[in-house]
């Protein structure tokens, strides 16, 4: 009870102070409007709507990155990590709180953003607003986790996408998938072993991204 | 804390002997002894190298993995190294993957890249996360918090390669319709499997030749650094 109580209090202070500052969502959402202007200027006249549906993950892999790359400026700038680490509550509740504080913005930039993905492009379908549901869990668990191994270098910003990408190839295949097809439940079936897989692995190892010298 | 090394373990000598005999041993039945396949002709030769050391470089990055999770797990302190390098050979035989995978697609199919070879694609994602793993690596100072953010990375690798191949093998149904399919691993006639397994061991004692130098190189350097701090 008091894990889900301080998960609670973890992903409450990092909406408060998106509330406050608004450094993040403001980002994420201009971001994602312009990158479908791109989008729209970088497919040829006459191209399918397939070629758009395959855009629509590349917007959302990378919104989900500007967000990530935030995700743990604060903690950085504010030592507040240390502050974290010495709490006594399971490690792995600062990845799961973050996680969800994430996967919040996320899911407010894509409440926007699919209404005008559909706008600009076509229309878009039950199965493909379910792959981006279970796409978000996995990019944010995930993402998350990389974003706080990243912090922990000297190379930072820069390296989260190096990170990130080669792990998000499955959701994009499982989105882009679940977007294209007719019969789309082998894609989100996909989606969902992948959220629980790397869920899971997730979950397990945070204690070590964020342990000090022992 | 110091890197020593075990002392149980066969002399290097023996292990550079063995491979030496080996990969000629692996040359000799590939070129002399097996004959053409059917289908493929004389180009269906690289097979045996390149399937075995695709299947070495996944040993390499299971064996790193595996040296991450004790790192992890019994905080075995040589642990981290060993992964390391275990890590480091299996990229490079992953290279080496990338570049027979691209020379056979170049002569069987005329293209030096196809996206419908699983193999190839799945070694592309493998390559791009394992060179994020130096970057990873080099970007931390060496201590405790390199040697667990590269082990727990290490462990995602091992996630990452069944999940990528799923992944890879449900795109080609939206991606490629049509299946490509290389006829060379349906059942190998008895000369053919001979030199597959012959070929799988000699790159397989290579490999851990190579890890052995590389590490036995690598604690070195580490103990010359000690020594030059004391």
């Amino acid at each position: 009870m008091s894990y889900v109580a301080d998960v609670r209090a973890l992903a409450r202070k990092d909406l408060l102070l998106e509330l406050r500052a608004r450094d993040t969502l403001p980002a994420m959402l201009l971001f994602v409007v312009a990158t479908f202007v791109v989008f729209h200027f970088s497919l040829p006249a006459h191209s399918s709507e397939l070629a758009a549906s395959g855009l629509l993950w590349v917007a959302i892999v990378f919104t989900a990155l500007l967000g990530l790359g935030r995700a743990f400026v604060p903690e950085r700038e504010q030592h507040v990590l240390d502050g974290l680490v010495l709490a006594p509550c399971d490690r792995s509740a600062i990845w799961l709180a973050k996680a969800i504080a994430t996967l919040a913005f996320l899911a407010v930039a894509e409440v926007v953003a699919l209404p005008v993905f559909a706008l600009f492009f076509h229309g878009i379908g039950t199965a493909t607003v379910a792959a981006v549901v279970l796409a978000d869990l996995g990019i944010c668990a995930v993402g998350t986790f990389l974003g706080a191994m990243a912090v922990a270098t000297r190379a930072r910003d820069l390296l989260l996408p190096l990170l990130f990408l080669p792990l998000a190839i499955p959701i994009v295949v499982g989105g882009v998938g679940a977007s294209v097809v007719s019969a789309p439940e082998r894609y989100l079936g996909f989606l969902a072993l992948y959220d629980l897989l790397f869920g899971v692995l997730c979950w397990a190892t945070f204690e070590y991204v964020v342990a000090e010298a022992q | 804390m110091s890197p020593v090394g075990r002392t149980y373990r066969i002399p290097l000598p023996a292990l550079a002997a063995a491979s030496l005999v080996l990969v000629t041993v692996a040359l000799a039945l590939v070129f002399f002894v097996v004959p053409n396949d059917a289908d493929q002709g004389f180009s269906q030769r690289i097979f045996y190298f390149h399937v075995s050391i695709a299947f070495t470089a996944y040993a390499c990055f299971a064996g790193g993995a595996w040296k991450a999770l004790l790192h992890l797990w019994k905080r075995d302190p040589s642990a981290d190294l060993e992964s390391y390098v275990a890590v480091h050979q299996g990229l490079i035989f992953g290279s080496l993957v990338l570049l027979t995978g691209s020379i056979w697609a170049r002569i069987s199919w005329g293209h030096w890249w196809l996206w419908s070879e699983d193999q190839l694609v799945l070694f592309l994602v493998l390559f791009l996360f394992y060179a994020a793993y130096f970057m990873l690596r080099f970007s931390v100072d060496p201590g405790p918090q390199r040697a667990n953010l590269s082990a727990v990375y290490a462990l995602f690798g091992v996630v990452l390669i069944p999940v990528s191949f799923l992944a890879i093998r449900i795109a080609k149904h939206f991606i490629h319709p049509v299946v490509f399919t290389s006829n060379v691993s349906k059942n190998l006639p008895g000369s053919m499997l001979v030199t597959y397994c012959v070929a799988q061991a000699a790159l397989l004692v290579l490999a851990y030749t190579l890890y052995r130098v590389e590490l036995s190189g690598k604690r070195i350097d580490a103990r010359l650094r000690e020594l030059r701090l004391a």
